[in-house]
Order: structure tokens, then C-alpha cells, then sequence
């Protein structure tokens, strides 16, 4: 851990990054943005927790807690809404067997997360498992394509 | 068998989440197997991936140029390549029931391609292609033979405004940077497109990342800066993989670096990853996020332009108000001004979606009425059903209605009826759509992205969105319609950044086009569009039924009844309205009312 820390703080001082690099670093190693990893780089950058914190919290990219081996991106964008999307999430929700407050399965299998747009509106309503692109899905697909991550 | 034979294959957004990836690694695959039968075909067949066709609706789309004789291929997947490759590539016979029809023809004839021009011709990871259609020419041109004040002179006549939603005049907005003594300026091209029904600048950096390039060098000698970054969102991560791939080409290729063109002019461009935030579409959020900050705009003056990134003099612009430069340097300002309307010049690249024909990426000469882009391009309402409004300008813009068909699209014509360009989506709507629910859905969106740093905006977009919920739910009551129009101004006139003074255009333009609707919600309880569950009754036809057991399976509240292969029914004192059955049913037995 602290190894991994180490080499993101010696390449982030070589870059000059800021701290939203810094985040984006330490997401992209660790997964997400633990709180000791946060503690780490403020007690060693001499900058709040708090500065970090309150970055980490406005930008949507951020996660605070681990996500699930996978993630089911359903697009919210105005055209997948007309088409769909907002039927395809409750039934994700209702498979995954989601709480209305729970984003990540019990058994760490699948994260459900909303994006606003990835741009393939013509073949809406668009959902990605983990790189794959799902397109022209329906409440019925959806279930069926999940089928196929479940241990 | 011919001299040459080009195959290109569509990998932009639209095509590769249909399959275009796959095409590709199919045509790979095969001519590498045909070296043992075909050596020609080896030899001779080149194939390319191109960025995005436009058609997005026909992907994926192939070409297969036989010495200079195209023929465009829709719909192609995996399987079909084998006899592409039989029949075309090597027995000289196009295969013509797969060939793209009339249709095709008259989306594209219809259109006028500048920015849009070379994207899904040239291989965007190749500079050479790039290279190919005088790329970089006009950057050489203003550095070599222009002085920075006759490249903004020249901007200043095209009229060229700026592509991002606001439309300032660029020419002018560079002039009140380069007014500034400083020893530093930057500039910035701002690719954190965040729109929902959006993806124009993503297609374009996608599909030719070397114009965005070229004209961002452009705009820097304009104005003298050697710094330059792309704020560009993460979620698009081919953009960005082309984006770094052709800046790396421009600078061994020495586009950028020190002394280019063999003048004094140095210029470097740094990428910046957007962490997802759509406030920081606007320009000082911005730069508070290129800071590292949370990216919360600030009050206005000063503007960037005078004190930006850093607090140094820095000039913004759009990735399409960048592709356009090149094209303006080395054609000349005159030619782009006799493109587009009186006020609005050139041309306007468009996302067409929704419930239309023909969805894809389009390039309209600013102007053109909406009737033709919706009709002609868009191709029509698809399933015949009847148009309702058209929606512009993302969660910043309003809803259009019939009565203004006519409308040019430009800057004027769409802020005269209470939308506006924003960056381009165009989201057209039909009978099924319900106008209170594209309201919610909007102020969702900005309620939730809002910055939270001024309070008409943090708490009215709240208490707006509090009211559409419940007038969606039955809960509406009399007096919320004057309520959200006073709300919604007041948000309007206060708020401290576009985001909050956009926010309200979807309410108001749905109330003053739609009010209908509204008081249908209201008054009777009804949703006309019959799409906000709550208001509406869900039975089951039994003439219709199977008994096959679907819904009663789909019910989460055991609301529905009826033996095995007998008609079943809806409890409506137990059903919550959740539309589960209606998803189920395939047999259409489901109806709601």
C-alpha cells in the first residue's frame, strides 16, 4: 500500500499535478478513494484532508466506497430517458436486488452507476457492462445480458 | 483484380457500439487468411478505420472503395463480412441488397460538411491522412506569412461565434485577450461535453483530433500563448486515446514544440481529464478545475479573457469552434461568411436524435429551417406517429412545437422562442412523450450537477424539481403552474452562472407551448402521453390474454390474478402503478389508461 502511494506521490511531483490528478491517481490504482490513502498524501503534501475531501466530493468520477467486480453504467442521457432508461434502471435494481440506497451488490459482484451521456444515442436505450456496449436494450434484455456475470 | 481497394469501416461512438470493432477485427482476420488463397487480396487491400459517418442509424457502415468506386455498406456485422469479401473485394460485384439506399443519399446531399468535412474519409490515428487533405497548411500559413492581429482580423470577418452554447464572436473575444500585457497567456479547448444527447465534440475529436490541434495552434499565435490544454472528459476514453496519439504525431511531425514552421513561435498542448462535473462547462469553473479546485464558477468580470488559468489572460473555445479555423485560414474569412444567416455564420454540427428516422451527426448550414432538418435530414417521425416538439440546447435549452417548424436554427432564431443552440443536441420528440415528464427529467439533470455555490440555483432548482415530482405523481395542485413560472424567472434572473440561468428554460418553454399538459396532470389527473405511471390505470384485455403468467411472474406487489392459460386481472387497489406488467406482457394485453 504504502509502496503504491509512494510511486503515485513521486510521479504526481514530477508532473507538477494538482490534487484532482493526485485522485485520479490513487483511484485508478487502489479502486477508489480510501481514507487512509487520503491521510497518507495530506500528512506528506502538508495539505487538509479536508481540500482533498472537498474535491472528491464534488466531482462524480470519485467513489468513496469499493465498487463491485462489475459495473452496469446505465446512460441517462434525454433520448435513452424517452426510450426507456428509467424503466431498465428499476429492473436492474429489482434483479441486483438493489436498495433503493445501494449501489453495490452484497456480494461485491456488481456496481450499478448512471452516466449522463456516452453518445450512442441512435441505438438507445444504452447500457454498458463493464466495456461492452449494450444497445436498443429492454427490461427483459438487461436481465438476461446480467445472467451472464453472475457467478 | 484492381490496383487498389480501400476498405473503411466506421469506429466512432455510434459505430463501434454497433458492432464496428468487431467488423474490423472480421475484415482483419480474413485478409490476413487470404494471403494463402488470395495473395492479391493481401497485397492490394488497405483497411481503415474512420471516425463517425454521421448515419449513426445505419451502423455500422463500410466502404469499399475499388479504385476510386465507392460503394457504402449499411448495417454490416461480423458474418456478413466473409461475403463482402467474395463478392466485392475479390469478384468485383457489390453486394447490392446490403448497399445503402436513396435514404442514405438524401441525409448526406442535404447537408453542408466543413467541420465534418474529412471525418469518416481519414484514418483519425494516422497524421499522414491527416496530412492527406492539407492538414496543417493553415496553421503554417498564419505563422509564416499572418501576424497575429491579421489572424484575428481575419476571424473577426468570418463572423465565426463561438460553438459552445453562448455564441460569442471568437474573433472578438481573442482581441480582448491579446489587448492584455502579460508574459504568460493560455489557451484552452474545452471537450468536457456534458450534455445529455450530446456527442459532437466528442465525434469530432474522435474522428479528426489533427484539426482540433491545428486550430488550437492558430488560436494560440493569435494570441500569444505557448501553453495550451484540452479539458477533456474521461468518459470518452477513445477521444482521449486519439487525442494523445495525435499530439504525440504532431509534435515528432514538429506541429508542436518549439520554433514551428521554423518561426519563433513555440506552443505546447497538455491534456486534462474532466472528473465529471457538468458545471465546468462553463469557462471559470473551468479553470478553477484545471487548477485542481472544485470546479464552482465566479463572478463575471473579470472574464478569463482578461484574468483566467492562473490569473493570467486566457482564451476559451469550443472543439468545433476550433476544427472550423483551419478551414477559415486557408479558405478565407469571405468564404466562410457566405455560409449561414445574417447574424450566424458558417455552419453548426448537430446531434439529430430521438424519435426520428434518421439519428446520426449532422452539419447544417446555420439557418436552415427546422422543418428540413427534422423532415429531409431526420427523414420523419419513425412509426408514423406524430411530431410533438423538438427539444435544443440540452438541460440549458427549451422545447420547440409544431407552430414554429419554421424556425431558422441559428443563435436568434432559437433564443426568440425561448431555447437555444447550446452545443447542438437535437432531441425531437413525439405524441408519446409526456412534456411535464422532459421537464423533470431536466431539472433532475441541473439539480443534481448544480454547484451548490449560489442559492437561487442550489435551492430553486430543488424546490422547482419538488413541484414538477409531484404534479408527475398526482399530487399537483392548483396555483404550482404560477408557482414554477415565478420560481423559474426568479432562478433565471438571479442565478450567478449559465447552469442556473438556463436551468429553468425546459420549465418555462413546456409551460408557455405545453400548458395543456400541464393542467391535465393537474386538474384530471391524467398524463395524455401516458408515460407518468402514477397518474394512469394499468388493466389487462382479456381477449388479448394468454394466461401465460408473465405479468403475474413481473408483479412485485402480487397485484395480479388468473389461472394458467386464462385471462388474468389487475387488483388496482393493490397495484403501485410500476409498469412492470406492461414491460412483461408480449402479447400487448397490458394496456393503461
Amino acid at each position: 500500500m504504502t509502496e503504491t502511494l509512494e510511486a503515485i506521490y513521486d510521479k504526481c511531483m514530477a508532473n507538477e499535478d494538482n490534487i484532482i490528478t493526485i485522485l485520479q491517481e490513487i483511484q485508478s490504482k487502489i479502486g477508489y478513494i480510501q481514507e487512509e490513502a487520503v491521510n497518507w498524501f495530506s500528512e506528506r503534501t502538508n495539505i487538509p484532508p479536508s481540500k482533498f475531501y472537498g474535491v472528491v466530493t464534488f466531482y462524480s468520477q470519485f467513489h468513496q466506497n469499493p465498487r463491485g467486480k462489475n459495473i452496469v453504467t446505465v446512460c441517462c442521457g434525454t433520448v435513452c430517458h424517452v426510450k426507456g432508461a428509467p424503466r431498465v434502471i428499476s429492473k436492474v435494481r429489482e434483479d441486483l436486488k438493489l436498495k433503493e440506497d445501494q449501489d453495490t451488490t452484497k456480494d461485491m459482484l456488481f456496481t450499478l452507476e448512471r452516466v449522463n451521456c456516452v453518445g450512442a444515442c441512435s441505438i438507445a436505450p444504452v447500457v454498458l457492462i463493464n466495456e461492452k456496449v449494450l444497445g436498443k436494450v429492454t427490461p427483459s434484455k438487461i436481465v438476461k445480458s446480467l445472467k451472464d456475470y453472475k457467478g | 483484380m484492381s490496383s487498389e481497394i480501400i476498405v473503411n469501416v466506421c469506429m466512432g461512438t455510434g459505430g463501434i457500439a454497433a458492432g464496428g470493432d468487431l467488423v474490423m477485427e472480421e475484415f482483419t482476420k480474413q485478409f490476413e487468411a487470404a494471403g494463402i488463397e488470395n495473395a492479391t487480396v493481401k497485397e492490394k487491400c488497405k483497411l481503415h478505420k474512420v471516425g463517425c459517418r454521421g448515419f449513426c442509424a445505419r451502423d455500422v457502415l463500410v466502404d469499399v472503395n475499388v479504385d476510386g468506386a465507392v460503394s457504402t455498406y449499411q448495417y454490416i456485422q461480423p458474418e456478413m463480412v466473409s461475403r463482402l469479401i467474395q463478392d466485392h473485394v475479390v469478384g468485383g460485384r457489390p453486394v447490392k441488397e446490403w448497399l445503402v439506399g436513396d435514404d442514405y443519399h438524401t441525409f448526406h446531399d442535404n447537408q453542408t460538411k466543413i467541420v465534418l468535412g474529412d471525418l469518416g474519409k481519414i484514418n483519425p490515428e494516422s497524421i499522414n491522412d491527416y496530412l492527406g487533405v492539407d492538414g496543417y497548411k493553415a496553421a503554417e500559413k498564419a505563422l509564416t506569412t499572418m501576424t497575429p492581429a491579421e489572424v484575428i482580423a481575419t476571424v473577426k470577418e468570418s463572423g465565426l461565434r463561438g460553438r459552445g452554447g453562448g455564441g460569442f464572436p471568437t474573433g472578438l473575444k481573442w482581441s480582448f485577450c491579446a489587448a492584455n500585457k502579460s508574459d504568460q497567456y493560455y489557451i484552452i479547448c474545452n471537450a468536457d461535453e456534458g450534455d445529455p444527447g450530446a456527442f459532437m465534440d466528442r465525434s469530432v475529436v474522435e474522428g479528426n483530433p489533427h484539426a482540433v490541434i491545428e486550430g488550437m495552434i492558430i488560436g494560440a499565435y493569435a494570441i500569444g500563448a505557448s501553453i495550451g490544454y484540452v479539458y477533456i472528459r474521461a468518459e470518452y476514453p477513445l477521444a482521449v486515446d486519439r487525442l494523445h496519439m495525435a499530439l504525440k504525431a504532431a509534435k515528432e511531425h514538429g506541429y508542436l514544440g518549439e520554433k514551428l514552421f521554423g518561426t519563433d513561435f513555440n506552443f505546447k498542448i497538455k491534456v486534462k481529464l474532466g472528473a465529471g462535473a457538468f458545471v465546468c462547462g462553463e469557462e471559470t469553473a473551468l479553470i478553477a478545475s484545471i487548477e485542481g479546485e472544485r470546479g464552482m464558477p465566479r463572478a463575471k468580470p473579470p472574464f478569463p479573457a482578461n484574468k483566467g488559468l492562473w490569473g493570467k489572460p486566457t482564451i476559451i473555445n469550443n472543439v468545433e469552434t476550433f476544427a472550423n479555423l483551419p478551414h477559415i485560414l486557408n479558405k478565407g474569412a469571405a468564404w466562410y461568411a457566405s455560409i449561414g444567416s445574417e447574424k450566424s455564420k458558417g455552419t453548426k454540427v448537430i446531434a439529430l436524435t430521438g424519435k426520428i428516422r434518421n439519428t446520426g451527426l449532422i452539419e447544417i448550414p446555420m439557418g436552415m429551417p427546422l422543418k428540413d432538418i427534422i423532415f429531409n435530414i431526420g427523414g420523419g417521425i419513425e412509426g408514423n406517429r406524430l411530431f410533438k416538439a423538438v427539444q435544443t440546447g440540452g438541460p440549458s435549452g427549451g422545447c420547440i412545437p409544431q407552430q414554429h417548424i419554421d424556425l431558422p436554427v441559428d443563435y436568434e432564431g432559437l433564443a426568440s422562442v425561448g431555447s437555444m443552440m447550446g452545443s447542438g443536441g437535437m432531441v425531437v420528440l413525439d405524441e408519446t412523450d409526456c412534456m411535464v415528464n422532459i421537464s423533470k427529467f431536466f431539472l433532475e439533470f441541473t439539480q443534481s450537477e448544480s454547484c451548490g455555490k449560489c442559492v437561487p440555483c442550489r435551492i430553486g432548482t430543488k424546490r422547482l424539481l419538488e413541484i414538477l415530482t409531484r404534479i408527475t405523481e398526482g399530487e399537483g395542485k392548483e396555483g404550482d403552474i404560477e408557482l414554477l413560472q415565478e420560481l423559474a424567472e426568479d432562478v433565471r434572473d438571479s442565478s450567478l452562472c449559465g447552469l442556473g440561468m438556463s436551468a429553468p428554460n425546459p420549465v418555462l418553454s413546456t409551460i408557455k407551448y405545453f400548458r395543456h399538459e400541464y393542467e391535465a396532470h393537474i386538474k384530471n389527473k391524467k398524463c395524455p402521453a401516458k408515460v407518468c405511471n402514477k397518474l394512469l390505470t394499468f388493466f389487462i384485455r382479456e381477449d388479448m390474454c394468454v394466461g401465460c403468467g408473465m405479468c403475474l411472474r413481473a408483479c412485485p406487489v402480487n397485484a395480479i390474478s388468473g389461472e394458467k392459460k386464462m385471462p388474468h386481472k389487475v387488483d388496482n387497489n393493490l397495484c403501485i402503478q410500476c409498469g412492470s406488467c406492461f414491460d412483461a406482457c408480449k402479447f400487448s394485453a397490458v394496456l393503461k389508461e
